[in-house]
């Protein structure tokens, strides 16, 4: 017993990872209507912005804010420069421009930086809290997580802006009938969906070690905490991905052979959910009249 | 001099040539009916005049040369475009709908008060106002697509089939709140209609468009005493 809430606490830990990435994805799905495919790479890149500020000297909280900041306005012109000209066009060529995008990150970090790994600071205390498995780290990873989750709720709940970039992805021609200038709230959507992507990436690197391939399992985990917990629902999300974590990490003790079939059991989690309610845990039901 | 007023309107869909130079005028304050057959080209001439669509031609609103003006741009100099199939925000609630109009008007003033004009042309809005939009029977939709309009604090009204598959009890309903907006003389309007009898009840005068064409104007009682109009449109 005491090994299965120790392995749990362990689960939620990891589940932070997922759920701050499950977060941005949701975010970009809220103003593009689908997936980026290359959102992982974004945040990496990100990541590897901060540690390069960080090898200059730079104190880790202003790296990090300045990197937010600048990961922001880089979102919001990766879209009005590459995305705009085919923001209308058919949804399989942006899926095309999104997986040319993470290969285009993925090896430019690797130019730049090469692909060693390298170590991420961790702005909180080192070493486990007391005697359970739950590093410093851990604990605050899970605190900025649901931070970001509490700031994106009110921003869609309860701002004018939010409101308008749910609009403009759900139907565009009638956001623009509403006067919505739509491409500067959906390049808006993309500043926000780089900004929480590269917190995202700063919090897992200290984890899983820097390196330009840093998010390729990450990211199917996040894709999957999002679609559990509902692609239009940033709470669902989180708990989608606190909820993948936990799993995956229980699967991985107690079922033989589990190691090695951890992602195979993250991904029968999404199928068994989308099988039983195909909007994810917490996702709206669109409640169509015909 | 007139409110809208168009020259030469010419639209197309990728290489597909749809208008062919079409020219009418609306007076402020008037009610304007453009009638045609389904595949005419009605759709397509309010796409074009509230910039939905590449068009080309003379587009004045309010004397102001507004063809090389982006679609939000005409719809904030006050110009409500309630689109074929309505266009309501499906997973935003009633109210959340109204509130994106709300953002975009021409003069920020009242608010609150544009809200319960709405309400109070439509009650059934504020009733279901939490209710997601996707739920609305199609008659309470259409009410959300004109009160969403309405929101806009608009001077010309482009209607697109306001009818389009409703009972015809509900399709009186809303054309009486169509007159009472009209009458108050809050905007003008430019209906779009199948149903002809319904459409030149409301409006002071009509065009008739063929394949992109217009082949007629007039007044309204001068169209319901043509006699082709009269058996083609009106069936009797
Ligand atoms: N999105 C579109 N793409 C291509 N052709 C279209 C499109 N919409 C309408 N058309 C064509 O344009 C013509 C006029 O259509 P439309 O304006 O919708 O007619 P109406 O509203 O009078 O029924 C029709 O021949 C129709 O097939
Ligand atoms: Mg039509």
């Amino acid at each position: 017993m005491e090994l299965f809430v120790q392995q749990v606490i362990t689960g939620l830990a990891t589940g932070g990872i997922y759920a701050s990435i499950a977060l941005a994805v949701v975010m970009i799905y809220q103003a593009i209507d689908h997936f980026n495919f290359s959102q992982g790479e974004m945040a990496m890149f990100s990541t590897f912005v901060a540690w390069q500020l960080i090898v200059w000297g730079v104190p880790f909280w202003i790296a990090f804010f300045l990197t937010v900041a600048v990961s922001f306005v880089a979102g919001l012109f990766l879209f009005r420069v590459i995305l705009k000209p085919i923001h209308d066009g058919p949804a399989l060529s942006q899926i095309v421009v999104f997986i040319g995008l993470l290969c285009i990150f993925n090896s430019l970090a690797g130019t730049l930086w090469d692909f060693t790994v390298k170590p991420f600071p961790s702005p909180f205390p080192e070493g486990n809290i007391g005697s359970s498995l739950v590093s410093g780290h851990d604990l605050g990873m899970i605190g900025v997580t649901l931070a970001m989750l509490l700031a994106v709720y009110v921003f869609f709940r309860f701002s004018t802006m939010g409101l308008l970039v749910r609009a403009a992805a759900q139907n565009p021609a009638s956001a623009r009938l509403c006067g919505v200038r739509i491409l500067w709230v959906t390049a808006l959507g993309w500043g926000l969906a780089a900004a929480i992507g590269a917190v995202a990436g700063m919090l897992v690197a200290h984890k899983v070690f820097l390196e330009p391939n840093m998010m390729y399992s990450i990211i199917v985990y996040g894709f999957a905490a999002a679609v559990v917990g509902g692609l239009d629902s940033p709470g669902g999300a989180v708990v989608g991905g606190f909820l993948v974590g936990v799993i995956d990490n229980l699967c991985g003790v107690f079922v033989p052979a589990g190691d090695e079939l951890k992602l195979t059991f993250a991904l029968v989690l999404i199928v068994a959910v989308l099988m039983f309610r195909p909007t994810g845990l917490f996702g709206k039901r669109v409640v169509k009249r015909v | 001099m007139a409110l809208l007023e168009v020259r030469d309107l010419r639209a197309w869909y990728g290489h597909t040539h749809v208008l062919h130079g079409c020219d009418f005028t609306l007076e402020e304050g008037s009610v304007t009916a453009i009638l045609g057959a389904n595949g005419a080209g009605k759709t397509t001439l309010l796409r074009a005049v509230s910039g939905m669509i590449r068009r080309s031609g003379e587009i004045r609103f309010d004397g102001q040369r507004v063809d090389r003006f982006s679609c939000e741009d005409i719809v904030r100099l006050g110009v409500a475009h309630v689109p074929e199939g309505r266009g309501t925000f499906d997973r935003l609630s009633v109210e959340e709908n109204l509130r994106v109009a709300a953002t975009a008007r021409r003069s920020n003033g009242d608010v609150k008060g544009d809200f319960e004009r709405v309400y109070g042309y439509f009650p059934r809005l504020q009733q279901r106002k939490s209710q997601q939009a996707g739920t609305l029977s199609g008659g309470e939709q259409q009410m959300l697509a004109i009160g969403r309009a309405l929101m806009l604090s608009p001077r010309l009204m482009l209607l697109d089939e306001p009818s389009f598959g409703l009972a015809p009890q509900i399709t009186r309903d809303i054309f009486h709140i169509l007159a009472e907006i009209a009458r108050n003389a809050s905007a003008s309007m430019l209906l779009v209609e199948q149903n002809a009898a319904v459409a030149l009840e409301l409006a002071d005068r009509a065009y008739l468009i063929e394949t992109g064409r217009i082949v007629m104007s007039g007044t309204s009682d001068e169209f319901r005493a043509d006699e082709t109009v009269r058996r083609t449109y009106l069936g009797y």
